[in-house]
């Protein structure tokens, strides 16, 4: 046959730009959670190239939960008004102020108070639809993730009730008050999200890349020291060079050693690497059914 | 550091069904497992649920289960997708399990499929399940099937058995609509022939599971004989700041036949109204050719009323349009089918209501005979029904395409999705209204 194919990544690419025109032309007040992490970021590149020559016609939707690395901020910002687009962020210091979120005593991770605060801000812009940047390869709950993911009026997922989806038809459908999460890059994996952003030449946030960092050591892991992170009596802490692989919160996101300095170096990285990306996040070591008992919660 | 030098190429989708037991996780496993796949982290994590429940053994099924409601009834629920990839190519399973719910999960889960996987025990040899898989598969007009006959380690290897089996299978064959079927022996449990091929049955000479996964060929799995782009957005800047984007109108939507040129005739169903195609924009950019399954926004010569929904088609190669129509479905709810029932519709970018006049019988998945007499289609059956649309509906058989001749049932009210369509070939063309009329 003729050069007619696709290879992986723009076969991926057009999957995902179909989902996200579906979106446009399905609900009335969508939204594109965007963080600034890798997955949002090829998420934005995969929105430009869907509605050019028009403007991404959705705003753009981040709840920070106050614990955010600082460098992930200002890149989301500067990428927003690159693309004249409208952030809205939501704060998670916010939603405990006004009492949406509670935090329980002693606890010091926000991870969880993203739920009520994103689901307030749901209700606050009357979004009926959030574009999030998930995989189904980041975990197991995951692998069993929709396209188009129903969520009831209360934002839980129920993974027994879940609309089948089937060739590319997808179920927009929704009663007022009920909201859909749809996830165009549910099938990526963590190496088609680097091969894409080198492909595209996208811009990430550097602390992707290897930089020196003062990090201590806590249940296997090196996580940034910071004042929300000060070392234990006893606990070891070092200088290290080193980069994230995924970015949660400053006081969950494990760092790696790596000498990693360009995409490719991330990429070949990436390609020998034996500790799946969520290895290295605290949040989702406490159970093994961790995220599942999240996503049921509201998560993305 | 170094950088990989083989990229994989293309984008393998299959599906792997057998009875429970069979040993479908297993397999699963035992690929992500010899193909490197597998990270620390998640090996560390099977070790440890083996030392909790496996007695000490891992168990590579565990690899596959996922939610917290199928560790705790001991089977899969639904239909779970992963992902892996080799230097050849990358691979995303569907995995769908067999039970109850099977036709339903092996639906979903194989529609998108370039390939399907068919175990089958060797002990047991072709059994009524395997039939039931392979029809559905055929049903669903995937492209390439494999029979993998597993745990050959409980029948010594034999040859002679694995000759058996495959005779068993090519009986049922010719009821089938498969192009492409290879039969391979494997033992899951001890990976001959996933992954690496065996050295106990050194008279089978073909490929590795994996191997054939590497090999088979995908590239004409897509219709590129008719051009068919349903409009799924109409593109129309909004207050651009760029002054010749004013007049800017595309349609935008996923290739799902055919290629497209620029300067070629096309007509826009079911209007019928004609243009030529001025310019096409992939995510790759300006293009002068684009082809299914690709993501285009198109502009036309002339300014003509086009929307979400419309179809724009090659006017020498003309689909199907009309109300009435004839399909089979797969019922995937609990709550049966009767007919006189109305649902919504939705087929490729257009939902439209529509009524099911008829059940004209319903379909034995065992051997795709028909079985008259059938007042209603229950979950997980298969049936041929008429339906009445409220407004046109531009198609094609299934047969021919897999985008353009499939389409889902919504329940209004519930939003459920109830049913799972595959139109038939079309008794007429499209005849628009405005057959001659060009501008
Ligand atoms: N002897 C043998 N046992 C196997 C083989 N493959 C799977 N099994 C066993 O069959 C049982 C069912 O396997 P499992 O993968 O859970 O089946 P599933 O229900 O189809 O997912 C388990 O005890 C496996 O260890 C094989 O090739 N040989």
């Amino acid at each position: 046959m003729s050069g007619y194919y696709l290879d992986h990544l723009q076969y991926l690419e057009t999957e995902a730009i179909h989902v996200m025109r579906e979106v446009a032309a399905e609900f009335e007040r969508p939204a594109l959670l965007f963080s600034g992490g890798k997955d949002s970021i090829c998420l934005l590149r995969l929105a430009e190239k869907a509605f050019r020559p028009s403007e991404i016609p959705m705003p753009f939707l981040n709840i920070d939960t106050g614990h955010h690395f600082p460098e992930l901020n200002e890149f989301r910002d500067r990428r927003a008004k690159e693309l004249r687009g409208k952030l809205i962020v939501r704060t998670v210091e916010e939603a405990l102020a006004k009492g949406i979120a509670v935090q329980a005593p002693g606890q010091v991770s926000r991870n969880h108070l993203q739920i009520p605060t994103l689901l307030a801000a749901i209700e606050e812009f009357r979004f009926d639809c959030c574009i999030g940047g998930a995989r189904r390869d980041e975990e197991k709950a995951r692998a069993k993730e929709r396209f188009f993911s129903f969520r009831d009026s209360f934002g839980q997922w129920d993974p027994k009730n879940q609309r089948p989806e089937i060739w590319n038809l997808y179920n927009a459908r929704l009663n007022p008050g009920e909201n859909m999460r749809v996830f165009p890059l549910s099938n990526w994996t963590e190496m088609d999200v680097w091969e894409y952003i080198r492909k595209e030449n996208l811009e990430v946030p550097n602390i992707y890349f290897s930089h020196p960092r003062r990090c201590v050591r806590r249940q296997g892991q090196w996580l940034p020291l910071n004042d929300l992170v000060p070392p234990k009596p006893g606990e070891q802490v070092e200088d290290l060079v080193v980069r994230v692989r995924t970015i949660g919160d400053i006081i969950s996101t494990g760092c790696v050693e790596s000498p990693a300095n360009t995409i490719d170096d991330i990429i070949a990285e990436t390609s020998v690497a034996r500790v799946t990306e969520r290895g290295s996040r605290a949040d989702d070591k406490a159970s093994e059914a961790a995220m599942e008992d999240r996503k049921k919660a509201g998560y993305f | 550091m170094s950088i990989p030098v083989h990229h994989p190429v293309d984008l393998l989708r299959f599906n792997t069904c057998g009875s429970v037991d069979d040993g479908k996780s297993t397999l699963i496993g035992r690929l992500l497992y010899d193909s490197k796949s597998l990270m620390d982290d998640q090996v560390e994590a099977l070790e440890r649920s083996a030392d909790l429940t496996g007695g000490g053994q891992i168990n590579l099924a565990n690899l596959t289960d996922g939610l917290r409601a199928e560790r705790e009834q001991g089977i899969t629920i639904d239909v779970a997708y992963r992902y892996f990839a080799t230097p050849r190519r990358k691979f995303i399973i569907a995995d769908t399990p067999g039970h109850i719910q099977y036709t339903r999960n092996m639906v979903t889960g194989a529609s998108t499929a370039n390939l399907s996987v068919v175990l089958v025990d060797a002990r047991l040899g072709i059994i009524e399940q395997s039939r039931r898989h392979s029809c559905i598969a055929s049903l669903l007009r995937i492209p390439h099937l494999v029979v993998a006959i597993n745990k050959m380690d409980l029948v010594d290897y034999s040859e002679e058995r694995f000759l058996e089996i495959r005779d068993q299978f090519e009986e049922f064959l010719p009821r089938l609509s498969l192009k492409d079927v290879k039969c391979i022996p494997v033992s899951a449990l001890n990976g001959d022939n996933v992954v690496e091929p065996s050295a106990r049955m050194p008279w089978y000479s073909g490929p590795t599971l994996l191997g054939h996964l590497e090999d088979v060929h995908i590239g004409s799995d897509w219709n590129l004989r008719a051009l068919r782009l349903p409009v799924q957005w109409v593109n129309r800047p909004n207050n651009p700041s760029d002054p010749l984007l004013h007049d800017f109108r595309g349609l935008s939507g996923q290739m799902a036949g055919g290629v497209l040129k620029v300067g070629q005739p096309v007509m826009v169903l079911p209007s019928g109204f004609r243009s030529v195609v001025k310019e096409i924009l992939t995510p790759e950019g300006r293009v002068s050719e684009a082809f299914a399954p690709q993501s285009v926004t198109i502009v036309l010569e002339h300014d003509i009323d086009v929307s979400r929904g419309d179809m724009i088609v090659d006017p020498e190669i003309l689909p199907g349009c009309g109300r009435d129509l004839h399909a089979k479905i797969c019922w995937l709810h609990p709550r049966p089918l009767q007919p006189g029932k109305k649902f919504l519709l939705k087929h490729t970018t257009q939902t439209v209501q529509a009524a099911v006049t008829a059940i004209e019988h319903r379909i034995n998945i065992t051997n795709l005979a028909p079985e008259s007499g059938a007042s209603e289609l229950a979950m997980n059956d298969i049936g041929e029904i008429r339906l009445t649309a409220s407004s046109p509906v531009v198609f094609d058989g299934y047969a021919a395409n897999r985008l353009t001749g499939s389409f889902i049932l919504i329940e209004p009210g519930t939003n459920a999705t109830l049913a799972a369509g595959m139109f038939h070939h079309p008794t007429e063309v499209a005849r628009p209204e405005y057959r001659d009329f060009s501008i």
